[in-house]
């Protein structure tokens, strides 16, 4: 960002990243409201056992701090993070498919 | 171009394909290949990852990887359908872990100089947040499970403690970020402490039929938790898959809400009540008309229209595949046959769809209160099976303590048959005057042999 700001054909004040990461918060939000609304109580539970694997995206995290490890605690904790998202991410999507796959029209 | 920006383009598509992925979920044919697109951009946002970043310990991150994949893979294919909710409680809980985990680890690294700035602040949110769904769904999870009461547990001074134990977090959270004269490190841990107890009180006093809604809130929560470690990270793919969910959370929870005409401070602050000073002496004490098999196949063989209300007793018995054969049979006889599901039949949003598909009943079939509800005085039977509240008249009185709560108008049909092992309440404690009415025929007995028995009788029907 600090880059950015000292160009000189760039606005003397660039936003900061604090702003930016809200408003793709906001509008990401606002998006998921659209889209899910019009999901059919049908699907609620295959909805929010994929939704919940995509939860695991937590798991881009676990790996950056997983990474470059100092100390066991790090060590610990940062290898626990990486377990739970898996869990999170395999177990998740992998259910979801199951159930969908029940899903028969006639 | 340098590496930073096709990183961020990754993480942009793998964004754009859990939107379209999403989208995917509007229709049972497209909901299949809507996850596995979901799954695709996961694992592009993992790889991108692991390429972007200079990994010093792979051994750490292909231990939690084998862990994590091993026991997440077993589970989702040993888990019974009935089983569902808590499978997705426990799911919950995991993501709010790995977020709370990503927070404390980066904590750690810059210990007690994280600062007052965006990067502290969104620290200590990510803690409470992932905390609080962290040892929330836990409870969630021994509750459905029944490993603990699943009533709600209530104590003197409740809301009072807390909100104590809000109001302590807050400062405690300040304080780690080295406001005031003490230790950051302290601070942070009974931070990460109180968050934890918090998601317990704040659980236990939610119970019985309430369960959906928690399971649905705390879905929201893990979604906000992966949200607000991205805010820690400044990684967009982590905002927006965690904003995505949280939405998605939050409307299921309105839905569940507005199923039992509850608001969600009522359900998270008022433990469902009001019933003690009600008279329960005479419930069940009226005369009901009785009917066998038989009788009730006789009732159903020969009329035009027969609408199948399931409810959680259902799914108990385990009789979905037994009721699946009736409405095949009654198929095969012409009748037309459709599967009414109220918004709260089940255990968590959408989980009588699941068991009905698991037993082979088409979901062209399967209809929601708002799409049925007017058909009912058109129709000649309804054969409601192991459901109680979300049928009973009683939701239209104003005085009643369902007063208001959505309601199958299934007593505006010709003829009633109320498939359950006895007059005994549901989960809201009131008797159902739907048992009682002339129209209305009880078929007791529990509803896998009932249902199997029906089965035998309609084969013996000329």
């Amino acid at each position: 960002m600090g880059d950015v700001a000292q160009t000189a054909a760039q606005p003397s004040v660039a936003m900061p990243a604090l702003m930016i990461a809200l408003y793709v918060f906001v509008l990401a939000t606002m998006t998921g409201r659209e889209v899910i609304t019009k999901v059919p109580p049908t699907l609620h539970t295959p909805l929010m056992s994929g939704s919940n694997a995509i939860s695991g995206i937590s798991i881009v995290g676990a790996l950056v701090v997983a990474g470059h490890m100092e100390g066991t605690l790090q060590l610990v904790l940062g290898v626990a993070a990486v377990a739970m998202g898996t869990i999170n991410v395999v177990g998740g999507f992998l259910v979801t498919d199951r159930m969908l796959a029940m899903f028969k029209k006639r | 171009m340098d590496t930073h920006i096709i990183v961020e383009l990754a993480y942009l598509v793998s964004a754009i394909m859990f939107v379209l992925g999403l989208k995917r979920m509007q229709s049972p044919a497209t909901a299949r290949t809507g996850n596995m697109l979901g799954a695709t951009a996961m694992l592009i946002a993992i790889v991108t990852t692991v390429v972007d970043n200079q990994i010093i310990s792979w051994g750490g991150i292909i231990a939690g990887f084998l862990i994590g994949g091993t026991f997440g893979a077993v589970a989702s294919y040993a888990v019974k359908m009935t089983a569902m909710p808590q499978m997705v409680g426990l799911f919950n809980g995991f993501g709010g872990g790995a977020s709370l985990l990503v927070a404390v680890v980066e904590y750690l690294r810059h210990a007690g100089s994280v600062g007052t700035g965006t990067y502290g602040i969104s620290i200590m949110v990510t803690v409470l947040i992932g905390a609080v769904t962290l040892s929330g769904s836990m409870i969630a999870f021994l509750k459905l499970n029944e490993w603990m009461t699943g009533n709600p547990i209530t104590y003197p001074l409740q809301k009072t403690l807390n909100a104590l134990l809000f109001l302590g977090a807050i400062a405690a959270a300040v304080f780690a970020m080295g406001v005031g004269q003490f230790n950051p490190d302290t601070m942070f841990w009974i931070l990460v402490a109180i968050s934890l107890v918090l998601g317990v009180t704040l659980t236990i006093p939610i119970g019985g039929a309430d369960m959906p809604v928690v399971i649905s809130l705390l879905n929201s929560y893990s979604g906000l938790a992966g949200a607000a470690a991205g805010f820690v990270i400044m990684n967009m793919v982590l905002i927006i898959a965690g904003a995505l969910v949280g939405a998605s959370g939050i409307i299921l929870t309105m839905i569940m809400c507005k199923g039992m005409n509850r608001s969600l401070t009522n359900v998270m602050f008022g433990a469902f009540g009001g019933t003690a000073n009600i008279d329960k002496s005479q419930i069940g004490k009226r005369p009901v008309k009785r009917a066998d098999a038989e009788a009730v196949a006789a009732e159903l063989g020969y009329v035009h229209s027969v609408i199948i209300v399931p409810g959680y007793g259902l799914a108990v018995a385990q009789a979905q595949h037994e009721l699946r054969k009736v409405g095949d049979l009654l198929e095969q006889r012409g009748v037309d046959v459709r599967y009414a599901v109220h918004p709260v039949a089940g255990r968590m949003p959408g989980h009588m769809n699941v068991l009905l598909a698991e037993a082979d009943v088409p979901y062209d079939k399967l209809f929601d209160l708002d799409e049925i509800n007017d058909d009912f005085a058109d129709t000649d039977a309804v054969l409601i099976v192991g459901a109680n509240d979300v049928c009973n008249p009683a939701a239209r009185d104003p005085n009643s303590v369902i007063a208001g709560m959505p309601i199958l108008d299934v007593d505006k049909a010709r003829r009633t048959i109320v498939m359950k092992r006895s007059l005994s309440p549901g989960f809201a404690g009131i008797d159902n005057d739907l048992f009682y009415n002339d129209n209305n025929l009880m078929f007791f007995g529990d509803a896998k042999q009932s249902m199997s028995d029906l089965v035998k009788a309609l084969r013996e029907l000329a």
